[in-house]
């Protein structure tokens, strides 16, 4: 393996416009953040009606929703051995730790006593859904981390460290798929608690799997929408051959997905609200429809597989689908006060929405993300080693 | 915390003994008795007058101040805050009226010791639902999970905690009365075991039909609370939800006792399919 300390060097990719105002809105999010830490939560719209608002709604259902494609993608390359899809692996796993981080982040924001938090680790409560979310979410972070370091040790070189990493690298996805597999569905548990709160086209029994499929399906929607873009700011070739891959299988998750949901609908009786309630009525369909059905229509249909804008589309949809479910859920019919978020709770989620693409930014200049041609044999070897 | 260790002992156990003991019942635990011999009150909303004695009393044995407006003059809340654990409201339209005690209900099985993540809410055998300020991290999971919505936050400190009524329980525990029921001069609210309230309770419904509403709220709803209510109209235009009798904390605990379940199938099925997409790698390489 040819590569050394030189591989952290600054790659040569430019600057856009775009990447100036991603810094300028994450300075601002994180400043409001670290506003928020000195006067508390009277700079957010969240009152006692009304107690949890967007950034538990967009950053941490959504966001760890959205980073499911972490594990779905390792368990497909490493368990499954469908070696075609390594190349994609690197990134992905990198967004999943970033989204991560700023779950964690989120959560610091958002706690009311965020210097609390380590207390999950010492006051146990395993009636707690969230007690369990919060010890996944730790472990889980460490795992992505594990997972991510040896692109690190393989730039600064260090071969036995990573000879170490690539030797557990079979049990530490494997425990990976295991953690998710629980955070992902105990994020539906944690609103089963809710039953006299939630809108009854959203709470049911089958809430944690519900869950876990759409953010399967979501995750590898954003892991194409993720890798798309960085082809295009990074100049790399968009590999649709993957792309094209990993969709070919959402369909199958959504259809799953969509069937339970169809069937729950009728057995649970719910169906009678379809008549009743038309604003939750316009909301379920628009993210039954839009948000699920007709994305996976798209990722059945080879030609809209094998073209980068239909791909792009379909993965926005669903992402879309994902993020709306969350907020259809847990903020606009879940009863309590009428709530708009203010102007910090809005900087705040986008500044760390910003600062994720920021972190991606920069771990793809300083670190060999994408094998060179020149080292080839490089990720040859670690491949086979995997 | 004890407690919830040896739970977590158990759950494990269950998770790795899963073929040797599969009915294995660890339900017991997440669920108290009905509490028939804890502390309890009754409210009967025939007998209030709404004169706000134990609003005051409340406010005076908790310490908790007053709310002024812009010119320091008293303003009366609306409804539970970050700074009221009970207050007195009044139901009115044109043919009826009927003054409403809110405060915490102490429920037998709380959604909110349940969700809380760092068990900061507890349920005392005594009957008290009491709040362990130091060990919270202010993640409001209790707020919504209550179905009452009762605890309310200090949205406006920046260390904020919440707030709601403790039943009391340190003059409870000195065999004294809530500050509440002992302030209040028709006998409108009082205290006792849950049985007597019970029993009370039942007793003034079967005594005067007529005068009352026919149910006990309380005695059921989502598995029965310590504060009782009885009132000569439905529970529903007091503000009361019509609630199932079903705990939540029941409808969540099957899913979380299934999670080792989950950890561990998921690693044995992730180990196997790895074996068998892996099996002829010895051939691939050689
Ligand atoms: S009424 Fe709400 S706060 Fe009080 S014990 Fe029940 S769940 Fe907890
Ligand atoms: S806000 Fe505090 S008391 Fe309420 S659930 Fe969260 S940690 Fe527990
Ligand atoms: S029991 Fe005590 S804390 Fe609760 S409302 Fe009555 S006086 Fe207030």
């Amino acid at each position: 393996m040819a590569t050394g300390v030189n591989n952290i060097r600054l790659r040569k990719y430019p600057v856009g416009v775009g990447m100036i105002i991603v810094w300028i809105a994450g300075a601002i999010g994180l400043s409001v953040a670290a506003y928020r830490w000195i006067v508390g939560l009277r700079i957010t719209n969240m009152s006692d009606n009304r107690p949890w608002g967007i950034w538990i709604s967009f950053d941490m259902m959504s966001g760890i929703g959205l980073a499911a494609g972490a594990f779905s993608i390792a368990a497909i390359v490493y368990i499954f051995n469908i070696k075609k899809l390594y190349p994609i692996v690197r990134p992905t796993i990198l967004t999943g730790f970033i989204s991560y981080i700023l779950a964690a982040l989120t959560l610091l924001a958002d706690l009311g006593l965020p210097q609390n938090i380590w207390h999950l680790i010492i006051y146990w409560n395993i009636h707690s859904p969230l007690f369990e979310i919060g010890w996944c979410v730790m472990v889980y972070t460490t795992v992505l981390l594990l997972e991510f370091s040896p692109v690190v040790l393989e730039a600064l070189g260090w071969k036995a460290p990573l000879k170490l990493i690539q030797s557990i690298t079979i049990p530490l996805v494997i425990l990976g798929i295991s953690l998710s597999t629980m955070h992902q569905s105990t994020l539906g548990t944690m609103l089963l608690a809710m039953p006299y709160r939630i809108h009854p086209f959203w709470y049911s029994p089958l809430m944690p799997v519900y869950f876990f499929l759409t953010a399967i399906a979501a995750g590898m929607a954003m892991t194409v929408f993720e890798s798309y873009h960085s082809a295009r700011t990074y100049q790399q070739k968009f590999e649709i051959g993957i792309a094209s891959k990993i969709t070919s299988w959402i369909p199958y998750v959504l259809g799953l997905y969509l069937v339970i949901k169809v069937v729950d609908v009728i057995v649970s009786g719910t169906y009678i609200y379809l008549i009743q309630d038309p604003w939750p009525t316009f909301m379920f369909l628009i993210e039954i429809m839009g948000g699920a059905l007709i994305p996976a229509l798209m990722f059945a249909d080879k030609r809209v597989r094998s073209n980068p804008s239909g791909l792009v589309w379909a993965s926005f949809l669903l992402m879309g689908g994902l993020i709306l479910n969350r907020f259809n859920s847990t903020l606009v019919f879940m009863n309590g006060d009428f709530y708009f978020p203010s102007a910090a709770e809005i900087a705040v989620s986008i500044g760390l929405t910003c600062l994720g693409i920021i972190m991606f930014d920069a771990a793809i200049r300083f670190l060999p993300m994408y094998p060179n041609p020149r080292e080839k044999q490089a990720s040859k070897s670690l491949e086979n080693a995997a | 915390m004890e407690v919830n260790r040896r739970d977590f002992l158990k759950i494990a156990g269950a998770g790795i003994g899963t073929l040797v003991l599969p009915s294995l019942d660890v339900k017991a635990a997440a669920i108290p008795g009905n509490l028939e011999n804890a502390h309890a009150m009754l409210y009967d909303a025939t007998k209030c007058v709404g004169c706000r004695a134990c609003q005051v009393a409340c406010k005076k044995r908790a310490g908790l101040p007053y709310v002024m407006d812009e010119n320091q003059l008293y303003e009366m809340p609306t409804d539970l805050n970050g700074d009221t654990w009970t207050i007195i409201k009044l139901y009115q339209d044109t043919e009826t009226y009927s003054y409403v005690k809110k405060q915490c209900m102490h429920c037998v099985a709380p959604a909110c010791a349940s969700v809380c993540p760092v068990a900061a809410l507890e349920k005392t055998p005594e009957g008290p639902v009491v709040y362990h300020s130091y060990k919270c991290i202010g993640c409001r999971y209790c707020m919504t999970a209550c179905p009452f919505d009762v605890p309310k936050y200090e949205w406006d400190e920046t260390n904020p905690i919440i707030q709601k009524c403790d039943f009391c329980a340190d003059l409870q525990a000195a065999g004294q009365q809530p500050a509440c029921s002992a302030a209040c001069p028709t006998g409108a609210l009082i205290s006792g075991t849950r049985a007597e309230m019970l029993a009370i309770a039942h007793q003034r419904l079967a005594d005067h039909p007529d005068q009352y509403f026919n149910h006990v709220y309380g005695e059921y709803e989502v598995g029965g609370t310590s504060m009782l209510y009885i009132a000569g109209i439905s529970y529903e235009k007091l503000g009361y939800p019509t609630l199932k009798n079903q705990p939540i904390p029941d409808i969540t605990w099957p899913y979380m006792k299934a999670v080792p379940f989950v950890f561990f199938g998921m690693a044995g099925a992730m180990s196997a399919i790895y074996y068998w997409t892996h099996r002829n790698k010895e051939e691939e390489e050689g």
